[in-house]
């Protein structure tokens, strides 16, 4: 019978064997670990306790730490449970609170083990039972375990009750009508004198006051004795946490308790404990100007201290000042700013929020000019989170502190060109928004554009690919604010283009499109078919340089010819140009790229003629056909010289539907087709899809048959590049980006060392921080375009109403007796004793209240003096009457005694009083 | 509430994981990868905080401490202090290195259940019940006994039967 279970316990691998064999790697890990599992489920199955035992732990030991499932075993673990020793026991309830939740289907069978455990008389079993009820209850174990729960809150084992007490949290959470019978248990705790339960129930009671603050205000008071008294720092931590959310409730606790607090705070040598007060006054008592002032003292000395955690929290704390007092961040600036070189990334985030709080209109150009100084600095990581932050503040509210936009678009392409930028897709679309939105910008949104296309080397940097697709379609779209088309199109169709994905590209040919027709347009239709004469009107001004004519069609027209008047000679050039980029693209496996290089090949097709003959000056023959292709330039012109603006996100909704059109019919099939398929995000300007890298590959392939003099190795590529096309690459630094007339945005003196940048910074905020000084700008703000609801609002915060749930609910009927909350259904098969309870606590509040009417009538020192015999008083009665209560509770009559019933009529009065008006500020004084 | 409580080693070892809600082992394996990766990532001498709420979601906070080769770290919402958890953790060290006599990685590895007792002596459902490390270890040493004897006892009725059945 037992002989070969004793075989297996002699021959079986202990948890240390199998510790040890796991480190010795004979066979490797994962297949030591399968053969062990197989062991494990062939052993588990033994009859012998023991040998089940060991292979439970060895279970849980690698599905703890080697991630194995061991949900199989869980019958298994109910097995050994079952065992009367404690030393199996033990092991099944790690392996039960390691592996079983709600959906187990043998969690029903532990009851009454749990039970069992429960009513122990060995400590250390009813520990191992509460914690696993801590940890595994559901509704129906936290139902039927209450009462062994209530009977532990009150055990003379304070090793026991702690933890009964720590349990009532996941009781309550789970089966909220258990509050109707623990609670009162859990408040007698409260005026417990041992640290250790007093710790526990402050522990549970900020655990329930973060849910729910309001239904725990009625024990204020106890909360303030154990504030006032208290000697242990977790407890104090803990009571301050409940303030820090019974404060907002109401005003008159705040005024009792913010003494307190503040005294605690000068008096404590512990850095927790003061960071608690510290955090409880930003938080929830911001409207004291006193406490406020002492604690942001403390907050100074957190964030001066060596130890870098203390800075962070200082800075923290600091953080949650901001958004209430400003003044604090500004008189603390010297060390935020300090903080933002720190090593520390917490630090230096926490201290970029809050330079970013600083940012208002006057001084948004300075502390951004810094802050990209910064960024240059930076490793990768926080250089994104400057630049992240700049961008979220500068375009908050529809550019909302945005004055000089000429400034924030400069400072856009600035901000791309930073090495480690990877932000490009928010730079895109606030270029995009700007130029749609804001027309006094886009001359120089151009410009910006213009310098960053004519970069071959940024072409190479796959992150800003996103900004040149707008700077590719802001140069297109407003080709006419352009200084020199010829320079763009050479731009637009330089040979790296080929290092775009693909619909980046088609952004690029589109854009060349419209660049020559504007070319085409001011040579032929607007200065007339008079060649080799300065086009257009808005031309004139510049000086007619000769023209530099390359053969071939890569040498551009430099920068030596500023400005190069577009003559017949030139759109030759240009038509030579776009034939000889696009027409390897007509091979291109992107559809998108092939059709738009296709359009606008035809189109030089159709124009070549004309452009070729006149350059002959022999107009007579072609004559007929010059007119034709005139009247298609034009055409295509007006097509493109149609503004987009923006589009509201809601505008679909404004079209009215026509009648007899029915919407919503028929169009289920669809929803089935459409599923697997995802939708692009729904921006308002989308310039096409996701690129796919193999089609760069393939396509740079047929670019290098045509240009077969570059590499593809970008870096040589690039040194290369820049050797040939030097004129084309923008001196390194910032050089004059911005033309003279704004404040001083670009100010040399800001681009000096770490130390320079920060003490200008500092004084910069401090300027900022003089209140409502008129900015001088040269120039008024540019009208924004807004539409009415599509732009985006500041979000509101809503808060969650968490009144109704059933916890407070219970909570609240037990401490304010009222009644008019409707009972759940579940309610209504309560043992008749709670309601007793509920009658007792109706009358309490009541004898309190009387008392409270009496001290109304005295001064208030008079009250402050009758407060504790008041309190003392009440506790007696309090007690007297819990005595009386739990007599009864055991004896469990059923049957309603006329005494109750008395004491039932006289509750019914206060209960007409809304509770929160006439009780709460009573408990309060 | 402390949500979880982790001790890995310096390459990503999980040598001690307790989460105080239920959480399949794959999700387990999922966020001790995602805390490793950012510790290993950070450098010596800055602040023990982490922002978590990326790795568990809102209201989420880490607190870790590095001791030779091993990572504690404790996981809590906004009704812990930073600075009291930052605490624990030194207690909890400190008792473990009460129980080995200058605690080692190797003492962790071997001790499983040692480890997960004298944890649950400190933090009881994801509240602290106990901050004394005296305390702890009186307990701890307790349950050793208890197990000892338990263990002592059956042997002799065990394979006194198992004589005599043959």
């Amino acid at each position: 019978m037992s002989g070969p279970s004793l075989m297996d316990s002699l021959f079986q691998r202990t948890l240390e064997d199998l510790i040890k064999g796991l480190r010795q790697q004979l066979i490797g890990e994962q297949a030591f670990i399968s053969k062990a599992l197989e062991e494990i489920r062939k052993e588990i199955k033994s009859t012998d306790l023991s040998t089940k035992s060991t292979a439970l732990l060895k279970l849980c030991y690698l599905s703890n730490l080697h991630f194995h499932d061991m949900s199989f075993a869980a019958f298994h673990a109910l097995e050994v449970l079952s065992s009367p020793r404690f030393s199996h026991k033990k092991i099944a309830y790690h392996a039960i609170s390691l592996s079983f939740h709600d959906s187990t289907p043998v969690l029903l069978l532990i009851t009454n083990h749990l039970r069992k455990d429960l009513t122990s008389t060995n400590e250390f079993e009813v520990s191992l039972s509460l914690q696993c009820l801590s940890r595994i209850a559901n509704v129906d174990l936290a139902r039927d375990l209450t009462p062994e729960v209530f009977t532990l809150l009150s055990s003379n084992k304070l090793y026991v009750r702690k933890r009964a007490v720590a349990v009532v949290l996941r009781v309550f959470e789970k089966y909220p009508d258990s509050v109707r019978v623990c609670f009162k248990r859990l408040v007698e705790n409260l005026e417990n004198y041992d640290p250790q339960i007093l710790s526990a129930v402050v522990g549970v009671f900020s655990e329930l006051a973060c849910k729910d603050p309001r239904s725990y205000l009625p024990l204020a008071p106890e909360f303030y004795k154990i504030l006032v008294d208290s000697k242990s720092n977790w407890i104090s931590i803990k009571v301050l946490k409940i303030f820090a959310k019974l404060a907002p409730l109401e005003p008159r606790l705040a005024n009792r308790v913010v003494e307190p607090i503040c005294y605690l705070m000068r008096k404590t040598g512990a850095k927790s404990l003061l960071f608690e007060c510290v955090r409880t006054v930003v938080t929830s008592f911001s409207e004291y100007e006193s406490a406020v002032r002492l604690a942001v003292g403390k907050i100074r000395e957190f964030m001066v201290d060596e130890d870098p955690n203390l800075k962070y929290l200082g800075l923290h704390a600091l953080s949650i000042v901001a958004s209430k007092h400003l003044w604090v961040v500004s008189e603390n600036k010297e060390v935020v700013i300090k903080s933002l070189s720190d090593p520390d990334p917490n630090i230096k985030i926490e201290s970029l929020r809050l330079v970013m709080a600083m940012v208002s209109e006057h001084n948004v150009a300075e502390i951004s000019k810094v802050l990209v100084n910064y960024a240059l600095k930076s490793d990768p990581l926080f250089c994104n989170e400057i630049l992240g932050s700049i961008l979220s503040t500068c375009s908050r509210n529809v550019y909302e502190i945005i004055v000089d936009f000429d400034w924030y678009v400069s400072l856009l392409g600035e901000m791309s060109r930073i090495p480690h930028c990877q932000m490009g897709e928010e730079i895109e679309n606030q270029l995009v928004d700007i130029g749609l939105r804001v027309k006094d910008v886009r001359l120089e949104l151009v410009r910006v554009a213009r310098d960053l296309l004519i970069d071959p080397a940024l072409l190479g940097n796959s992150f800003l690919h996103r900004v040149l697709s707008a700077a590719a379609w802001v140069s297109g779209e407003y080709v006419e604010f352009s200084r020199n088309p010829l320079e763009l199109m050479e731009a637009l169709l330089q040979p790296r283009t080929s290092l775009l994905p693909p619909s980046i590209m088609a952004i690029y040919i589109q854009s060349a499109f419209k660049v020559l027709v504007f070319c085409l347009h001011t040579c032929f239709v607007r200065g007339g078919s008079t060649a080799g004469v300065s086009a257009s009107a808005s031309y004139e001004s510049f000086d007619d340089l000769s023209v530099e004519n390359g053969a071939g069609s890569t040498v551009a027209h430099g920068q030596t010819c500023t400005s190069a008047p577009i003559t017949n000679e030139s759109i030759v050039n240009l038509l030579k140009l776009v034939e000889l980029a696009l027409s390897p693209l007509l091979g291109s496996h992107d559809v998108e790229v092939q059709e738009r290089a296709r359009n606008l090949l035809g189109f030089v097709d159709l124009i070549k003629l004309e452009a070729l003959n006149s350059s002959g000056q022999e107009e007579n023959d072609s004559e007929q056909k010059g007119v034709e292709a005139t009247k298609i330039i034009r055409m295509v012109h007006d097509a493109f010289s149609k503004e987009l603006g923006p589009v509201s996100l809601s505008a679909q909704g404004k079209v009215p539907v026509p009648d007899g059109l029915t919407l919503n019919e028929n169009l289920g099939d669809l929803e089935t087709i459409c599923s697997d398929i995802e939708l692009p995000s729904s921006n308002t300007f989308s310039f096409g899809y996701p690129s796919e890298e193999k089609d760069v590959s393939s396509f740079s392939n047929l670019q290098i048959k045509e240009d077969s003099g570059q590499s593809n190795e970008s870096t040589s590529l690039l040194a290369e590049h820049r050797k040939r096309h030097g004129l084309y690459y923008l001196p390194s630094g910032k050089s004059e980006v911005i033309s003279n007339d704004y404040p001083p945005a670009n100010d040399p003196a800001l681009q000096g060392d770490n130390n320079d940048t920060a003490s200008d910074l500092v004084k910069l905020t401090a300027e900022s921080l003089v209140p409502k000084r008129k900015p001088n700008h040269s120039k008024p703000r540019p009208v924004v375009v807004k539409l009415d609801e599509a732009d985006e609002k500041p979000v509101a915060v809503k808060h969650p109403e968490s009144r109704d749930d059933s916890l407070s609910g219970a909570v609240l009927d037990i401490l304010f007796g009222s009644e008019d909350i409707l009972p759940t259904s579940s309610r209504s098969n309560l043992p008749s004793s709670n309601r007793k309870g509920k009658e007792k606590q109706h009358m309490i509040t009541q004898v309190e209240s009387k008392e409270n009417v009496v001290g109304d009538g005295n001064s208030s020192s008079r009250r402050r003096k009758d407060h504790s015999h008041g309190k003392e008083r009440r506790h007696r009665k309090k007690n007297a009457e819990e005595r009386n209560e739990t007599d009864r509770k055991e004896k469990e009559s059923s049957s309603n005694h006329p005494r109750r019933q008395k004491s039932r009529q006289r509750a019914e009065e206060p209960l007409k009083v809304p509770p929160q008006t006439s009780v709460i500020p009573d408990f309060l004084l | 509430m402390i949500k979880a409580v982790m001790v890995m080693n310096t390459q990503g070892k999980s040598r001690l994981a307790k989460f105080y809600e239920y959480l399949s082992v794959e999700k387990q394996q999922e966020l001790i990868r995602g805390v490793f990766s950012v510790l290993c990532s950070r450098a010596e001498n800055v602040s023990n905080f982490i922002d978590a709420e990326s790795i568990f979601g809102l209201d989420s906070h880490l607190v870790y401490k590095h001791f030779a080769t091993l990572y504690f770290v404790f996981v809590f919402d906004s009704s812990e202090n930073e600075l009291a958890v930052l605490d624990l953790i030194q207690v909890f060290v400190e008792t473990l290195d009460k129980c080995f006599q200058n605690v080692c990685e190797l003492d962790i590895v071997f001790n499983y259940s040692k480890i997960h007792t004298i944890l649950d002596e400190m933090v009881f459902g994801g509240q602290v019940v106990e901050t004394s490390s005296s305390e702890i270890m009186k307990a701890v040493e307790e349950i050793s006994k208890l197990e000892a004897a338990s263990n002592a006892i059956s042997l002799i009725p065990k394979s006194a039967s198992g004589w005599r059945s043959r």
